[in-house]
Parts: C-alpha cells; sequence; structure tokens
C-alpha cells in the first residue's frame, strides 16, 4: 500500500492521457477535481493486486459521455458517491472494499481518485483495458464473460438509473443513450467485481505505470531524446514516427468521432508518410503505404519536443509530433480480445498482427 | 491623410506615420518607460518633430501595447473580480479560482458565486437563472467587487443568460460598471474561457488608464479629431470602446504587428517572418496576411486560458547573444548582453563576444570599430555562423506545414545575425525599413469578428450553420469598427464532439474588414 499525493495525481493525468492514444479527453478537468478531493479529504490509498483478498468486493467508477461536454459542464461533486452507493445498495452489499479505473485513459483514470477520496476507500492498482477504449464492453473483464451489468448511471441534476442487461453490448447500448439524454456525459458505476476476478481478468499495475509514464514526461532539464529513450524502455514501446501533420479529416458517424490524419516526415523519417486512422483513440497507423501498427497495440501521439500526449480532439496543422506504438496487454491479443477490439471490429480489413512484427517486416523491407 | 502607428515593445517604444498610400513617411525609435506613457509621449512627439507633417490630416493612430500583460504578470492595477458562474449544481466540483496562483486570487479578492442557470450541449435548458438569486449576490458584493465576470455552462450555444445577468448588474449597479461576459471572450472550455474572462475583468483600470492615457497624449502633442485603435493579437484593430471591453485581446499584439508588418512591406501575404532582436528571435507565420493561431492552451501570469494567441515561436537568438567556445564546441545564446550591448560587445570597445561581433568580423554588418573584431580567426567566424544558421533552421522547421523550402522575411534590429544560407530556406527576403515593421504592423490593420457555438448538423444543417455563424462575426465586426461593405470571411474551423450522436460540431468562423 502507498499514498496517492498530488505529485501523483499530476503524473497520473499526464500518463493516463499518453495510454488514452488520444481518446479519453483529455483528463484536465478530471485532475482538478481529484486535486480538490485530495485536498479535501486527505491522500488516496492505492493498494496492489497482490494486497486484495479474493472474497473482497470493489466497483469501478467511470465518466460516460463526450470529452467536450465535459469541459464544458462538469460534475457538481456528490454524484459518484451516490451513484456508487446506489449500486452497493441494489446489490445488498454493505461492505465495499474499494474502487479502481475501469480504463487508464483520460479522464477516467481521474474519476476513482475523487471515488475513493470521498469515500475514505483504498484504489486498486488495475484498470479493465490498459488503455483506452470508446465501448464499455470492451474491457478485459468482458472477455472472461464477467457482466458489467447492473450498472447504475448519474447526472449533476439528481437523476439516477439502474440496467439488468442481457449482455455488456446492450449495457453499451442502454447506458450510451442515457447518457445523451443527461446531456452527454454522466457518471457510471459497472462491473461489480470480486478480488479473485480484479486478479484473473484485470491489467494489472496500470496506475503505477502510468505515475511513471507521467513522471518520465514531467521531468524537466532533459532532452526529449533522452526522456524518450526511458519511456520507450518503460512501456517496450517503439518509435514508430517523427513528423508534422498535414491534414486531418474527420467526420462523425453515430456518436463516434471518425478521422484519418496524414503526417510528413521531418528528422529521421524526412521524405517520409504516415497516416494515422482514428475513432475517438487512435486505432491504425501506415507507414509509407504498409500498416505498422493496429489496434488494440497502442498508438500514442507526443507533441514532439515536450513528449506531451496529444488527443485526437486537439490535433491540427503543423503540429510536430512523436508517434508511439506501444504492445498490447497480452488479453487484448487473444482470439477472444481481437473480436472485441482488434481492426475488423472498427471496420479496417486487416488481420491483426503484433506491432513487433510490423516493425521487423518494415525494417526487413528496407534492407 | 496621415496614420500614426505606435508599437509598445520590450526594449523600444517606436513610433511612425504613413501616408494615404501606406508609404512610410517618417520612424522613430525611443526607450520603452517604466511608466510606458512616458516612452509613448516622448516618441509620438518625436515622430511629429522630425516628420513635420500637418497634424490636422492625421486620420488615425494606433497603439499596440504591452501594457495588460504587464499588468497581470507584475500582478499589478488589477481590479477586484467577482465571478458569477451560472450551471449550479453542475460544475460545483471544481469551484471557480482552483489551480490559480494564491496571490493572484488575493489580489482579485477570490469572490465567487455557483448559482443557478446555463444550457445542455445541445441548447437544451440545464437551468432557469433566479433573478432573485442574483439581485442578493449584488447587495453583497456592491463593496466588494469592482467588475464582474460571467460565465454560463455551455455559453458558446446560448449566451441570453449572461446577457440578462448583465443587465440585472447595470440596473443594481449602473451602467458603467465593468462586466465581462465568456461567452464573448474564450471557446468551449469552462475553466479556461472562465479565466480567461476573470483576467479580462481584472483588467479594467488598466485598459481605461491606457486608452484614455493614449487619447491625451494624442490631444496634447495637438492631433484631434482622430480615429483611435488598439492592436489585437490576430493582427485586426478595435477600437477604443470596443477594447475597453476586451482588453485582454491585447496581449501578444506585439510579435503579430511585427510578423503583418514584416508581410506588408515585403508585399508577401502567405510567409514565415522572423523578427531578430537583441535576445530572442521571433518567428510567426502569416496565412493569407493575418498570423497562424497558436492551438493549445497559452497560460498567462501561470494562468491557463482558451482565448485565440497567435502561434509565436521564440528562440533564445539575437544580436547580442553571447557566443562561446568550451571544448571545441561552439554556442550562442540563450543569453545576451542585451541592451547593454552598445558597451558589452567588442565592437564597442566592450569584452564579451556576441553574434553581432562575428557579423561584423565577417563583414556582414558595419557597425561599431571593425578593427576591434579583426583578431577573430575567420574560420571560427564561419563557424559561429553555421550555429546560428543551425539554430534558425531548427526553430524554422517547427513551424513548417509542408517539407518544401519556405521563404521567409526577415526583420528586426538583430537581423545583420542571420546568414544567408539556412537549410530549409529557399530565399530570405530583406525590406527596407523592417527595424519598425511592428508599427507599421500596428497602422495597416483592419478589424475583424469571430464566432463560435456548437452546432448540430442533423438539425441545422452545416450550410446554414455556417451562415448563422457567419452573419454573427460580421455583426462583432461592426461594433469593433469595421465597414460592413468591406467584411470578407478569412476562416472557419470545424471540430466535431466525439462521442455525440447527431453530428455536433463547434464551429469557429472569422471575418475581416477595412476600417468604417
Amino acid at each position: 500500500m502507498r499514498y496517492l499525493d498530488k505529485q501523483s495525481i499530476e503524473y497520473i493525468a499526464i500518463g493516463a492521457a499518453f495510454l488514452g492514444t488520444g481518446g479519453g479527453g483529455d483528463p484536465y478537468i478530471g485532475k482538478l477535481m481529484a486535486l480538490s478531493a485530495i485536498e479535501k479529504y486527505g491522500p488516496v490509498r492505492l493498494y496492489s493486486v497482490d494486497e486484495i483478498e479474493d472474497e473482497d468486493f470493489f466497483i469501478p467508477s467511470a465518466m460516460m459521455g463526450a470529452p467536450s461536454v465535459l469541459v464544458e459542464k462538469f460534475p457538481k461533486g456528490d454524484e459518484f458517491v451516490k451513484v456508487f452507493q446506489k449500486l452497493a445498495k441494489y446489490l445488498g452489499r454493505e461492505k465495499i472494499t474499494g474502487t479502481f479505473p475501469m480504463e487508464a485513459g483520460g479522464v477516467n483514470s481521474m474519476i476513482p481518485i475523487v471515488v475513493a477520496a470521498q469515500l475514505n476507500l483504498p484504489l486498486i492498482d488495475c484498470d479493465g483495458m490498459g488503455r483506452a477504449f470508446p465501448e464499455l464492453q470492451m474491457v478485459t473483464f468482458n472477455l472472461d464473460g464477467i457482466s458489467a451489468a447492473p450498472i447504475a448511471i448519474t447526472d449533476e441534476k439528481g437523476n439516477i438509473g439502474i440496467f439488468e442487461t442481457i449482455d455488456n453490448k446492450w449495457t453499451e447500448r442502454l447506458a450510451r443513450t442515457a447518457t445523451v439524454e443527461m446531456g452527454a456525459s454522466a457518471l457510471v458505476s459497472l462491473y461489480p467485481t470480486t478480488g479473485a476476478q480484479i486478479k484473473k481478468s484485470g491489467v494489472h499495475n496500470i496506475v503505477t505505470l502510468s505515475e511513471q509514464i507521467g513522471e518520465i514526461i514531467s521531468s524537466k532539464n532533459r532532452d526529449a531524446k533522452d526522456k524518450l529513450e526511458q519511456l520507450l524502455s518503460l512501456t517496450s514501446g517503439y518509435e514508430l514516427f517523427q513528423g508534422k501533420i498535414t491534414d486531418v479529416i474527420r467526420e462523425t458517424k453515430g456518436g463516434f468521432n471518425f478521422g484519418k490524419m496524414n503526417l510528413e516526415g521531418i528528422e529521421m523519417n524526412k521524405e517520409e508518410q504516415m497516416k494515422v486512422y482514428f475513432q475517438n483513440e487512435n486505432l491504425l497507423a501506415e507507414k509509407n503505404g504498409q500498416v505498422i501498427a493496429m489496434t488494440p497495440d497502442l498508438i500514442c501521439l507526443v507533441d514532439y519536443e515536450t513528449l506531451l500526449p496529444v488527443t485526437t480532439e486537439s490535433l491540427k496543422y503543423g503540429k510536430r509530433v512523436r508517434v508511439i506504438g506501444l504492445p498490447a496487454h497480452p488479453k487484448w491479443r487473444t482470439e477472444m480480445g481481437i473480436k472485441t477490439v482488434g481492426p475488423r471490429y472498427f471496420g479496417y480489413d486487416y488481420d491483426y498482427a503484433p506491432i513487433e512484427e510490423l516493425i521487423s517486416k518494415a525494417v526487413a523491407s528496407h534492407v | 491623410m496621415y496614420r500614426i502607428g505606435i508599437d509598445v515593445g520590450g526594449t523600444n517604444t517606436d513610433a511612425i506615420i504613413l501616408d494615404e498610400h501606406n508609404q512610410l513617411v517618417h520612424s522613430v525609435k525611443s526607450p520603452t518607460t517604466l511608466d510606458i506613457k512616458t516612452g509613448i509621449v516622448t516618441s509620438l512627439r518625436k515622430v511629429l518633430k522630425e516628420a513635420n507633417v500637418d497634424k490636422t490630416k492625421i486620420s488615425h493612430a494606433m497603439l499596440g501595447t504591452t501594457q495588460c500583460t504587464n499588468a497581470i504578470v507584475e500582478r499589478k492595477k488589477l481590479a477586484k473580480v467577482g465571478v458569477i458562474r451560472l450551471g449550479f449544481p453542475a460544475t460545483a466540483s471544481v469551484p471557480p479560482y482552483t489551480a490559480w496562483p494564491q496571490d493572484m486570487i488575493k489580489k482579485l479578492t477570490g469572490n465567487y458565486a455557483l448559482v443557478q442557470g446555463g444550457y445542455e450541449y445541445d441548447g437544451q435548458l440545464l437551468s432557469e437563472i433566479d433573478e432573485q438569486e442574483i439581485n442578493e449576490l449584488l447587495a453583497k458584493w456592491r463593496d466588494k467587487v469592482e467588475a464582474i465576470a460571467i460565465i454560463g455552462v455551455f455559453s458558446s450555444i446560448k449566451n441570453d443568460q449572461e446577457l440578462k445577468v448583465r443587465d440585472l448588474i447595470w440596473e443594481a449597479y449602473g451602467e458603467d460598471y465593468t462586466v465581462s461576459c465568456s461567452s464573448m471572450i474564450g471557446s468551449v472550455g469552462l475553466i479556461e474561457r472562465e479565466n480567461a474572462t476573470i483576467l479580462n475583468a481584472a483588467l479594467c483600470h488598466v485598459i481605461e488608464t491606457t486608452t484614455t492615457g493614449f487619447a491625451n497624449a494624442l490631444e496634447a502633442e495637438g492631433i484631434k479629431d482622430v480615429e483611435v485603435y488598439l492592436c489585437q493579437n490576430d493582427g485586426t484593430l478595435m477600437s477604443i470602446e470596443y477594447a475597453k471591453q476586451f482588453p485582454i485581446l491585447t496581449i501578444a499584439c506585439g510579435p503579430t504587428n511585427s510578423i503583418r508588418g514584416a508581410s506588408y512591406l515585403a508585399n508577401i501575404k502567405d510567409t514565415m517572418v522572423i523578427d531578430v532582436g537583441g535576445t530572442t528571435s521571433d518567428i510567426g507565420v502569416l496565412q493569407d496576411g493575418f498570423p497562424r493561431e497558436s492551438s493549445v492552451a497559452v497560460e498567462i501570469g501561470d494562468i491557463r486560458t482558451n482565448f485565440r494567441m497567435p502561434d509565436i515561436i521564440s528562440v533564445g537568438l539575437g544580436g547580442g547573444s553571447i557566443v562561446r567556445a568550451e571544448g571545441g564546441k561552439i554556442t550562442v545564446g540563450p543569453d545576451s548582453v542585451g541592451y547593454k550591448i552598445g558597451e558589452e560587445a567588442l565592437v564597442f570597445g566592450g569584452s564579451t563576444l556576441t553574434a553581432t561581433d562575428i557579423a561584423v568580423r565577417l563583414g556582414l554588418a558595419d557597425m561599431g570599430d571593425k578593427s576591434l573584431v579583426s583578431h577573430i580567426d575567420e574560420g571560427f567566424a564561419k563557424q559561429v555562423q553555421s550555429v546560428i544558421s543551425s539554430i534558425i533552421a531548427k526553430a524554422i522547421d517547427k513551424m513548417k506545414t509542408s517539407s518544401e523550402d519556405v521563404q521567409i522575411v526577415l526583420v528586426g534590429g538583430g537581423s545583420v545575425i542571420i546568414p544567408d544560407e539556412i537549410s530549409g530556406v529557399a530565399d530570405i527576403v530583406k525590406v527596407e525599413n523592417g527595424g519598425v515593421a511592428n508599427a507599421i504592423g500596428a497602422s495597416i490593420s483592419q478589424i475583424s469578428g469571430q464566432y463560435e457555438q456548437i452546432y448540430i448538423y442533423s438539425r441545422e444543417p452545416r450550410e446554414q450553420s455556417l451562415k448563422d455563424a457567419e452573419e454573427k462575426a460580421v455583426k462583432q465586426a461592426v461594433i469593433a469598427g469595421a465597414d460592413p461593405t468591406t467584411i470578407k470571411l478569412v476562416e472557419v474551423e470545424e471540430i466535431p464532439l466525439a462521442y455525440h450522436p447527431e453530428n455536433a460540431t463547434r464551429l469557429r468562423v472569422k471575418v475581416v474588414g477595412k476600417m468604417s
């Protein structure tokens, strides 16, 4: 067990934006909420997965909806506790051991910290994605057949709903509709989980990883190259490209933000091109016409100089970035994982191939 | 007819006079003073005396000033601000002034109220405003605050609640009372917009002193019946009345004026401009005659805001940059002898090797005493030049939007240090009068209007939305002093909202027109 203080929160916010692979929104507002909560209720205890018991019981907390709405209409502050307690009561559980993030990316890295601070509960060092994905069945717990429902959902006005559903895709559909009605931004408690289930199905150590990533990126007095090396060695990642955004094409369909950006190489990639396709999150990267990374592997865009993560909402013509690829958690690389979040689920006509393979293939063809 | 333009920089206050064909009649420089005003008066007096034009024929006067920036950075002369946020119970988890520096909150008194009001993302009512609640608040604040900032949740979609509250304040405190409405200042992003609105309200005394000071200075010099404008950071102008409402828009107008002036002098509309001073070089990009805007949230005095700012890169390289050779490695800057160049550089009899000395040694500049640098090895001087060249090349590359070589326009007092060969640069355009490009930029500007809102294209088709936004932007431009018959659309930005089922898009348009 260790404590998360203000500094940890600053780091986690940056690391989570990095693991957000462009989606999940800018965690700035979430960070301010977490900082205010810690100021008021004191630091939050973080437990590693080894420190919990199989029979302990946990409820994750998250925000659902549009990050661009969240930056304008953020919560009142007591919704987190209300919805969490409503679900606990519905489940007939008097004692909830703790909470944890469902998604390591963006704002959802911060919400569970607010809940933990307000309820004086510990936070568990794990999540259900190891990154960010757009839909709520896209979590590792789902791969093991764990139900997201019952799910409790609320807004700042005080409306609360509970869904019992037939499967996790239905939970996504119904919760998404309710979210839109609630003003495109809602709070949810879902995937009630035992300690044993966390041990088996969660992505472990992710809060710590986010914090470490954030610490490297925020470190001062070190040049970008130095920081980058540390970052890549920590995450087993690859620097895929150094480039400048020359075009961003976007389209909104069915509640999601689809798009494509073109990058023109600079420095080490002079005269080369990259295309990155995204649906909130970055999902596919093509270098000189060849696919070099694809979902569920992570494609992270960072500022060329500062290495600060770049969200898909802030993509702009002329921005200089580095494209970094990280291998996904092994749970995503299973048959069920690829069926749930692989390229075909998102409409790209490719068989999934791990980033390590694609890179060595690209290197070979270059020689 | 003549125009007079003044630009207050960190080191110099420049003043120029242009004739009706925008030809430079005369220019002067004098040191910027601590109180700023004295420097303005001195420059104004000097340019009028030396140019000897008929004062009655001066029709316009423009001022580009750093006073608002300084007030925020130095935390001086700021007004006590009350913040009214419309949206409770939403947004209560992060109150106003969260993450502000403590000394700044203290200066502004930190008064705020979360009250009912606000809209949803699609324009539906979040809650009604409660007039009684506002009036009670105003009764309580009567002697506590000097200006009020109003911020409504999603006021960028509908701002009638903000305007209604403004009317209530004017009813209670009188129509001269300073009220800043967030819908007119920043874009979507409540905290950043709120911060910008608070700063804008806090600047009401500073802008009042500045504008009256400028008007008085002109009058004291016998310039009457003149249209007075202030420069904005997007390369356009605003009337004094408008400036009083939006003082924050003067922040960072200096670099903008330089790049606009440079483009005018070189007669090129799309180009990159380098303005080399004594300590730093500012690099900006002009697109169709206007500066490219920054796409990141900008911190001003450690406060995160989201109002528009020019995209400028500053590198620590100027005429006074110190040159060192240690362990076989040559460095230039980022430190500089600054305004002491006249005593410290070798050519002026000093003992510090500067970038200017290198330029003189290589015969690129003629100043000071050449013989004092003749001992410098020519090979070494050329190596220093290649270091300078690579610093500039790197900075230029950051601003480029394609891999093609760019053209650059070079201006500023320190520009002699820039070599002719820079990788990634096709050609370097040097212009006459580049030393006062900023004041020229200040004088040739047009007037703009901007509008931003979230539109839902499935309900209000794109064409119709664009038209609506343009009409509203035109209205803004006219208020700011533009001639409605000359207004043109210059910029459209569309950002779809993620996770939104109905194709909601944040649309921002900008128009510009000539002065009426």
